[in-house]
């Protein structure tokens, strides 16, 4: 060891004492912040820039490439006396609201269930975890075919088990598409949900069930007394995480129905974007996706506190 | 834990469950495989058997491939993906180094910030985002893409990498800095190869959520093969599926690194 560090050590020291610099260099707080800079500067201008520039826009009248026109809050009034937005509004919460649970719920019986011994765990857990992976576009195009009007696989599905034809209109009719928007969301989130509990669950020290069962718990009284309140902080940081996405969802909407039919899947993120982009007005579209910002703004708050302190 | 049951037990408690899960999560992909390789005779006649290939055909895949954009989009998204991981990755260094391992006034605002910055959804800086773009002229450019993509992907890969960094022995480190090495030194030739298990699950994790942009990315092959209300489903699923096979083939290589990236981001953080 003393043998093979001597080169190094020669060859270090004379740039330690000769170089004020290096020395400089070499303190922790000059060599942290000169490390760090790059990257905090490039969110800064990709991050930091564009979120001002937003609050900016919010507060202008802005179509499309035409200069802006201050008009204080007047954005803010619009959406206050439109009824869309407020539709929107009760959409996104419903939304959010539902597939959130639905999520829950189902993670959690996808991680009981996967907590087992079987062959080929690994490959079903590969296999499960797969709608999380596949790009969203991509997956939810197929999930557009099969709804498809006329030859959904879904309706001749139920059609072969006793619907009458032609069966339900799943994307034409505004609760069916609210449904299936809702669905879809849990198809793709729930393995994230499931898997991450599952791990949780594999930190469940094994005696504890063994003293619970030896005290005469039953099974459904080992899941609520022993695994839900030790899996409990996991659970709020997947809840915390899943409502922030599900809240600011675009892809999936955009894609599926457009906010259609009427507006009734029509969420924030995609409605900024149709006043924004389709109907060319940046200053109103960011005024409605900086409507947002609150609800956000607390559930990142509440998160990034929490993942610090655990 | 579960030992012990007869196998009807065994059943009801495993394989129902497990299976209910497997069909539910996995019958889309069936869909997408069996359409793309259906002749649209069958495609569009309701009195087949739909979940069955009849007279399977490779046609749609040779007409995607021949008749639109397919490979140039997939080039386009391939090479986004992996710039914007590179960068990621090297951006992610250079803030969860200091963040691990040195002790200076300000590191756990920063911490913070970083977190909270992965946690902010597109959607929230889109249209700001874009215009600035266009007054750029940078729109519809893989330079617009390449640069707004990594800005959730930096303080993610950051995030992922502070919470690696933090399980390595600083003993070696310890033993660079008395050897006489910089600190740049020490985190160039000592710590970084330690931690190639870490950059491993980070880039994985990285690349998948850069194929999963949509927002930035033009969707080329989809709007090509929907031209009014005529959709080409055919080739539509066979595009899908093509497209999906990447990132599914990277990450089944890689599943436990994506499941301990996955459960150390929402767990530890």
């Amino acid at each position: 060891m003393s043998v093979r560090s001597e080169p190094l050590l020669a060859a270090a020291r004379p740039a330690r004492r000769g170089a004020p610099i290096g020395l400089w260099l070499d303190r922790q707080s000059v060599f942290s912040w000169l490390m760090m800079a790059p990257p905090l500067l490039f969110l800064a201008a990709l991050v930091g820039y564009p979120f001002c520039y937003g609050i900016l826009l919010s507060l202008q009248d802005r179509p499309v490439a035409h200069p802006g026109t201050f008009v204080g809050l007047q954005n803010f009034i619009t959406n206050f006396n439109d009824p869309i937005f407020w539709r929107v509004a009760l959409n996104t919460f419903v939304y959010t609201a539902v597939a959130t649970l639905l999520k829950m719920v189902g993670g959690l019986g996808l991680a009981v269930a996967m907590n087992q011994h079987f062959r080929m765990k690994n490959l079903v857990r590969a296999l499960l975890l797969l709608p999380f992976i596949v790009p969203t576009v991509l997956s939810t195009v197929a999930w557009m075919w099969m709804l498809d009007p006329a030859f959904s696989v879904v309706n001749r599905l139920l059609i072969g088990l006793g619907l009458p034809r032609p069966g339900p209109s799943w994307l034409g009719n505004p609760i069916l598409a609210m449904f299936s928007i809702i669905m879809i969301n849990t198809w793709r989130g729930l393995p994230f949900y499931g898997i991450t509990l599952l791990a949780g669950l594999q930190t469940v020290p094994p005696e504890l069930y063994e003293a619970a069962t030896i005290d005469g718990a039953s099974g459904w009284q080992r899941f609520r007394y022993v695994t839900l309140p030790l899996l409990q902080p996991i659970i709020l940081i997947v809840t915390l995480f899943s409502v922030i996405f599900t809240f600011a969802d675009f892809q999936l909407v955009y894609v599926l129905t457009h906010g259609g039919p009427q507006n009734a899947t029509q969420l924030f993120a995609t409605y900024a974007f149709d006043i924004a982009m389709g109907a060319g007005q940046l200053g109103l579209g960011a005024s409605v996706a900086l409507a947002m910002f609150p609800a956000l703004a607390l559930l990142i708050f509440a998160l990034t506190i929490y993942m610090r302190r655990g | 834990m579960v030992t012990g049951y007869g196998p009807v037990e065994r059943l009801v408690r495993l394989w129902l469950p497990v299976g209910f899960f497997l069909v539910l999560a996995l019958f889309p992909f069936y869909w997408m495989a069996i359409t793309s390789l259906k002749p649209d005779v069958e495609l569009y006649n309701r009195h087949i058997m739909p979940l069955v290939l009849h007279n399977p055909t490779l046609k749609h895949y040779i007409d995607l491939l021949t008749q639109t954009n397919f490979l140039t989009w997939t080039w386009n998204t391939m090479l986004v993906a992996v710039v914007s991981t590179a960068i990621s990755l090297v951006f992610g260094v250079m803030l969860a180094y200091p963040l691990a391992r040195m002790r200076f006034a300000g590191a756990g605002l920063i911490a913070m910030t970083v977190a909270a910055i992965y946690l902010v959804p597109q959607p929230l800086l889109f249209i700001p985002l874009a215009d600035l773009i266009n007054r750029l002229d940078l729109g519809n450019t893989l330079t617009a893409v390449i640069l707004t993509y990594p800005t959730m992907l930096v303080p993610f890969s950051a995030w992922l990498l502070l919470g690696y960094f933090k399980t390595v022995p600083m003993e070696l480190e310890e033993a660079a800095r008395i050897d006489g090495a910089s600190r740049l030194q020490t985190m160039r030739r000592i710590f970084l190869p330690l931690c190639t298990p870490g950059f491993i699950s980070a880039g994985i994790f990285a690349f998948t959520l850069s194929q999963n942009e949509f927002l930035y990315a033009p969707v080329g092959v989809i709007a090509e093969l929907i031209r009014g209300d005529v959709f080409y489903w055919g080739q539509l699923m066979a595009g899908a599926l093509l497209g999906s096979i990447p990132v599914a083939l990277i990450y089944s290589f890689f599943v436990e690194h994506y499941v301990a990236g996955l459960t150390s981001g929402s767990v530890k953080g």
